[in-house]
C-alpha cells in the first residue's frame, strides 16, 4: 500500500475537524503524495458532534455519520477506529498506538479536540452522572433514563450543570427522553457568552415555558445517593431528586499528549501553534479545539474547518494563513431561536447599542454599531433569529439604513439587503456569496441540495440554508409550483378552492381555474382531492374517467396488462378460514400468490374482466379492498406484541387493526404505510413508515415522516409515552394536515421536511397539531370523523352496482372474450407472464423517461 | 367475434382507391365522455374515445413501449391544443388524431377512421 516517493501523514483524532481536514487534503492531493493514517479513539468514524441532540429525534448514528461512502477504500487512506495514540516519539518522527502499532510520520497532525469540563463537585463520579460529548455518552444517558423510568411511577428528573450553549443542548436531549430537566448556571443569565442581559431574560422566560427550571447564579454543592435516585444540593440551599446528571460547563482543550513529548502548549491549555497551525515542532501541526490560535482556543466547528483547509494547503505547499474567524453562532434550542454575531457584548469602545424587545412576541434584537453608528459591530437575537443569516453579513460593512427598522420585526418594506459578492454567506465552511453565486450560473444549479453537494455551503449548521433559497432566487432560478400545464397552482392550493368553493366536477374546477381538458397528471390530483373531501364512489360520474388505471379498476395493473388483487388483512391478522378461501380463490382463477412487505396477500394475473367475480367470492369470505392500487393508507404492518410475545409491553396487533380499519380509503396525495412495535426491539419496523408507533411501558411514542424505499428516512419521534386516545387524535390530525397540503406525489417524509419553511420540519409540525398554533385542529378533527363515518368498501360499491359493473369488460363488443395477448407460462408450480413485447426500439427511451415506475405493492 | 351486421359490402366494380370497411362497435350512449373502451375487430384491438365534445376517436390499443394492450385504459386530456391519451404504463403521451407518441416523435399507433351513424360508433378499415 505505500508507493515509492510518497510521505506518511498520520492524523490524531476523527472527529469533525479531522475528517475535514482529510477531505480537504484528498481533493488537494489527486496524485496521492500523502499516504495518510487517521487513528480515532472512538469506536465508530468521524460524525456530526453539533447535531448530538438528534440522536434522541429518531436519527441514529448512521444519520450522523460525516465519512463520505468509501472513503476509506482509497489505498492511500487508512482509518483505526477504536485505537488511541499513547505517545509522540519526535526524535524518530514516529507514535506509539494502544494496539502496539508503530507509525512513522513525515508529518503529524493533531486534532484531539477537547474534553468536557467537570467542575470540582463532590459526587461527581457518582454512577448516573454523565458527560455530554460522545455518541456514547449519549447512549449511557439513554440507558440510564430508560432504568430510571422503568423504576419511578412519577416523572423523571435530571440536572444539566452549565447554561451554555452546550448545557442548553442536553437540557434539550433530556427533554427528548421525557425527562423534566433543571439548568444550573453559575452567571446571572444563560448562555452567558453569547447573549446579553436584555436577550438573557427573554431566553429564560422562552425556555422555562418549555418544562425547563433554570437555577441562575447558583451552582452544585454536592451530589450523594438517595436510594436508587441521585439528591444534588445547590449553593443556594435548593435540594433536587435527580435520576440522571449531566455536566456540561465548557470544554477543555485535549493538549495531553503535546504536553508529554515535549511541545510548547499555552498557560491555560491548549497547543500553542502559529498562523499556519504549526507547533513548536516543524512537522507537527494542531487545528480545531486542541489548538491555540493567536493565544485563544476557537470552540466552533467553523474555525476548526478553516484550520483543517489550513493545514491542508500547507501540506500541499500552500502557504495560507489562519487570521482568526467568524464566532457568530445561531442554534434553535428547544424550538427557541438564539443567535449571536460578531461584537455582540458591545465590548468595542463606544460601542452603540439599539435593542427592540417584545416580550409579547417573544423576541429580543440587539444591533451594535461603532460610536459614529456607521459601521455594524455585531449583534443578538432571542426568540426569532430569521433576520441572522444577512445581518451577520453586515459585520464590518456600513449600516445601510435606519438600525431600528433592521431588527424591528416589520414585515419586509422593501428595505432589501443586498449582499456584497465577497460577503461570506456560509461560515462553516467558509464560501463567500460571489461562489455559491457563479456556482449556480455555471453549473446550472436549480435547487438548494444541489448548491449544498456543489459549494459544501449549508452542509455545517444549517443556518444559511435559507439564504441559500433566496440567492437561488436572486439568480434567477424560479421554482414553480403550478401542478402541470393546466393549473397554474401547487396541490395545496387547489385543494383549498376545491374544499373552500365545494366544487365537486373536474368540469368545474378546470373551466373555473385551468386551462384545457386535464392531463394525467391533474386529473388524478384532482380525483385524489375530490375523493378525500368525501365525495361517494370514486368511478361515479365525471370522477371515472379522472382515476389513474389502478384506481380506474380498482386493482393494480401489471407489465402485461393484467392486474393484482389484494384483499384487506387489517395487521396482518387472519384466520386459518381466511386463509383457505385465499387460497381457493387462487386456485380456481389461477392466480400467482405473493406475501407482500406489508404482510398481506397479493393475487397476481387477473385479467380485467375476472375482476368483479374475484372480488364477489373474496366479499363473500369476508374480505374487503385493501386499497393496494391507490394513493391511500396501504397497510399497519405489525408485530406480535403483549399478547403471545415475552418482550411485548403494549398489545400492538390490536392498535395496528383499529389504526388500519379508521384510516382504510383515506385518500392522500401518495401512498401512506404504518406500523405498530409493540416494544423497543421495533420488529414492525414502525420508524420506517409515515406513521410509526412503538409501545413502551406508559404508552406509546409515535414517529412520523419515516421512509423506507428510493431514498429511506427514520421517522422523527413527534410524541413520547401517550395514551391511546391522544395518540390517535394526534395522527388523525398528522394525516388531515399532510392531505391537505402536501405536494402531489410527496410522501410524509420530503413533506414534513419542507414544513416551516424547510427549518425545522418537525417543530413546526408539533406546533400546528400538537400546539393548535394555526387553529385549524378543530377542522382537522372534523374532517378526520367524516372520512371514518363515510367509509365503504369500494369492491363492493362496485358489486352492487350494475353501472359501474359494466364498465369491467374486455371489449365493449366481445365483453366475454379475453384479451389475447395476456398469457403465462410455468414457473416454480405458478404462472409468470409470457412477454409483452415492446413493439418499438426505443422502448428504452421511453422507460427512462417516464415519471413514475410501477408501484409495487405493499 | 365480431357484429353480424358490420359484413363488408360487395362493391359492383373494383375500384382505383382502397375500399373502406366499416365496423359498428358500439352506441355512443355506451361511451362515457374521456373513459376509453376496448374494440376487437378482425382480431386487431382497438381503443375507442369519446371526448367531451363528443367527437371520437380510435387507435390502436397496444402500447408500443411496452406492448401490453393497455392504451384505452390511459387518461385522456390535452396537451396544448392536441387531444391526448397517456399509456397507463410509463405515461407516454399519443395524439389521439394523429397517433403520433408526443414524448417520442419517431414513435406512433395506428390511427383509424371513425363516423358516427344513427347513434352507432362505425370504425373504418382499409
Amino acid at each position: 500500500m505505500f508507493s515509492a516517493g510518497q510521505r506518511n501523514l498520520v492524523v490524531v483524532g476523527n472527529g469533525m475537524v479531522g475528517q475535514r481536514f482529510v477531505e480537504l487534503l484528498a481533493e488537494g492531493d489527486p496524485d496521492r503524495a500523502w499516504q495518510v493514517t487517521v487513528i480515532g479513539e472512538e469506536p465508530r468514524p468521524a460524525y456530526d458532534r453539533v447535531a448530538l441532540s438528534s440522536f434522541f429525534d429518531g436519527s441514529t448514528a448512521e444519520d450522523l455519520n460525516l465519512v463520505p461512502d468509501g472513503f476509506y477504500d482509497d489505498a492511500s487512506y487508512a482509518l483505526l477506529v477504536n485505537e488511541e495514540v499513547v505517545s509522540v516519539e519526535r526524535a524518530e518522527r514516529q507514535v506509539i498506538t494502544s494496539a502496539g502499532r508503530v507509525l512513522p510520520y513525515d508529518a503529524l497532525v493533531l486534532a484531539t479536540g477537547s474534553y468536557p469540563f467537570v467542575p470540582p463537585v463532590p459526587g461527581s463520579e457518582l454512577p448516573n452522572c454523565f458527560v455530554y460529548r460522545t455518541i456514547d455518552d449519549l447512549e449511557g444517558i439513554r440507558a440510564a433514563v430508560a432504568a430510571a423510568r422503568s423504576r419511578n411511577r412519577g416523572r423523571s428528573a435530571g440536572m444539566v450543570v452549565g447554561g451554555g450553549l452546550l448545557g442548553l443542548e442536553a437540557a434539550h436531549a433530556l427533554r427528548l427522553l421525557g425527562i423534566s430537566p433543571h439548568v444550573v448556571e453559575m452567571a446571572p443569565r444563560l448562555m452567558p457568552l453569547q447573549v446579553d442581559e436584555g436577550g438573557g431574560q427573554l431566553l429564560r422566560s422562552l425556555i422555562q415555558a418549555l418544562d425547563v427550571t433554570v437555577h441562575l447564579g447558583t451552582s452544585t454543592a454536592q451530589i450523594v445517593t438517595d436510594g436508587e435516585r441521585l439528591l444534588a444540593t445547590l449553593t443556594n440551599g435548593t435540594e433536587l431528586d435527580l435520576d440522571v446528571v449531566v455536566f456540561s460547563a465548557g470544554i477543555r482543550p485535549r493538549d495531553q499528549l503535546a504536553r508529554n513529548c515535549g511541545l510548547a502548549v499555552g498557560g491555560r491549555g491548549g497547543i500553542t501553534v502559529d498562523e499556519g497551525c504549526r507547533t513548536s515542532d516543524e512537522h507537527i501541526y494542531a487545528i480545531g479545539e486542541c489548538a491555540l490560535v493567536d493565544g485563544r482556543i476557537w470552540g466552533l466547528v467553523g474555525p476548526g474547518y478553516t484550520m483543517a483547509s489550513v493545514v491542508a494547503d500547507r501540506l500541499l505547499g500552500g502557504g495560507t494563513t489562519f487570521t482568526g474567524a467568524d464566532m457568530s453562532t445561531k442554534l434553535k434550542l428547544m424550538g427557541v431561536d438564539v443567535a449571536s454575531f460578531g461584537d455582540a457584548m458591545a465590548s468595542a469602545e463606544g460601542a452603540l447599542e439599539v435593542a427592540v424587545s417584545n416580550p409579547v412576541a417573544g423576541s429580543y434584537a440587539k444591533l451594535v454599531v461603532d460610536d459614529q453608528a456607521q459601521t455594524v459591530l455585531g449583534g443578538v437575537l432571542v426568540g426569532d433569529a430569521s433576520k441572522y443569516s444577512t445581518l451577520r453579513t453586515l459585520v464590518g460593512r456600513d449600516l445601510p439604513g435606519d438600525p431600528v427598522a433592521l431588527i424591528a420585526n416589520v414585515e419586509d418594506t422593501g428595505n432589501r439587503l443586498v449582499l456584497a459578492d465577497d460577503a461570506q454567506v456560509c461560515s462553516c465552511a467558509n464560501v463567500s456569496k460571489g461562489a455559491i453565486c457563479s456556482a449556480i450560473t455555471e453549473q446550472g444549479l436549480t435547487e438548494v441540495g444541489e448548491v449544498k453537494a456543489n459549494t459544501k455551503a449549508g452542509t455545517g449548521c444549517g443556518s444559511c440554508v435559507s439564504l441559500l433559497k433566496s440567492l437561488l432566487a436572486e439568480s434567477g432560478v424560479a421554482i414553480s409550483k403550478a401542478l402541470c400545464e393546466h393549473f397554474a397552482m401547487s396541490r395545496a392550493e387547489l385543494f383549498d378552492i376545491v374544499r373552500v368553493m365545494q366544487l365537486r366536477s373536474f368540469s368545474e374546477i378546470v373551466s373555473g381555474y385551468g386551462t384545457g381538458r386535464g392531463c394525467d397528471i391533474c386529473k388524478p390530483v384532482i380525483a385524489s382531492i375530490l375523493a378525500s373531501l368525501n365525495t361517494g364512489h370514486i368511478l361515479d360520474g365525471e370522477q371515472a374517467a379522472l382515476q389513474d388505471t389502478n384506481d380506474r379498476y380498482l386493482a393494480n395493473i401489471q407489465k402485461d396488462g393484467s392486474y393484482s388483487v389484494v384483499p384487506r388483512i387489517a395487521g396482518g391478522e387472519i384466520t386459518p378460514q381466511g386463509l383457505i378461501a385465499i387460497g381457493q380463490i387462487a386456485e380456481d382463477y389461477g392466480l400467482y400468490t405473493k406475501i407482500t412487505g406489508g404482510q398481506r396477500i397479493d393475487l397476481l394475473g387477473a385479467r380485467v374482466e375476472q375482476l368483479p367475480e374475484i372480488w364477489r367470492r373474496l366479499v363473500d369470505a369476508g374480505f374487503e379492498s385493501g386499497h393496494a392500487y391507490g394513493k391511500a393508507l396501504r397497510t399497519v404492518k405489525s408485530c406480535v406484541g403483549s399478547s403471545w410475545c415475552r418482550y411485548g409491553v403494549q398489545d400492538s396487533v390490536t392498535l395496528a387493526i383499529d389504526l388500519e380499519l379508521r384510516y382504510r380509503g383515506l385518500r392522500s396525495p401518495h401512498k401512506i404505510k404504518a406500523g405498530v412495535s409493540g416494544c423497543a426491539r421495533e420488529c414492525a419496523e414502525a420508524q420506517s413508515k409515515d406513521v410509526g408507533v412503538i409501545a413502551t411501558e406508559n404508552g406509546w411514542n409515535l414517529y412520523v415522516g419515516g421512509n423506507g424505499g428510493f431514498r429511506p428516512r427514520h421517522a422523527n419521534l413527534l410524541l413520547i409515552d401517550v395514551d391511546r386516545e391522544s395518540l390517535i387524535r394526534t395522527i388523525d390530525r398528522f394525516l388531515m394536515f399532510y392531505v391537505r397540503t402536501a405536494d402531489r406525489l410527496q410522501r410524509t417524509a420530503s413533506w414534513v421536511e419542507s414544513l416551516g419553511g424547510g427549518v425545522d420540519g418537525i417543530a413546526y409540525l408539533r406546533s400546528v397539531i400538537v400546539e393548535d398554533s394555526l387553529g385549524i385542529c378543530a377542522d382537522l378533527d372534523e374532517a378526520m370523523a367524516a372520512h371514518v363515518a363515510n367509509y365503504a368498501d369500494e369492491w363492493r360499491g362496485v358489486l352492487e352496482d350494475p353501472d359501474r359493473l359494466s364498465r369491467f369488460v374486455s371489449f365493449i363488443n366481445a365483453p366475454g372474450t379475453p384479451d389475447p395477448t395476456i398469457s403465462f407460462r410455468a414457473e416454480r408450480g405458478q404462472i409468470r407472464p409470457v412477454g409483452p413485447v415492446p413493439l418499438t426500439v426505443s422502448s428504452k427511451a421511453g422507460s427512462s423517461q417516464a415519471g413514475s415506475a410501477l408501484e409495487v405493492i405493499g | 367475434m365480431g357484429l353480424a351486421t358490420d359484413q363488408p359490402q360487395p362493391t359492383m366494380e373494383p375500384s382505383p382507391l382502397p375500399q373502406t370497411y366499416w365496423h359498428v362497435v358500439c352506441e355512443l350512449a355506451e361511451l362515457t365522455p374521456e373513459h376509453g373502451v376496448t374494440a376487437l375487430v378482425r382480431g386487431i384491438q382497438i381503443a375507442v374515445f369519446r371526448l367531451y365534445d363528443d367527437r371520437v376517436f380510435a387507435v390502436g390499443n397496444i402500447d408500443p413501449f411496452s406492448g401490453a394492450a393497455v392504451l384505452s385504459r390511459g387518461i385522456v386530456g390535452t396537451r396544448g391544443s392536441a387531444a391526448t391519451v397517456t399509456s397507463p404504463l410509463h405515461k407516454q403521451v399519443f395524439d389521439l388524431v394523429t397517433g403520433h407518441c408526443l414524448d417520442h416523435p419517431q414513435v406512433s399507433v395506428p390511427r383509424y377512421d371513425v363516423r358516427l351513424v344513427n347513434g352507432k360508433v362505425e370504425i373504418g378499415f382499409p
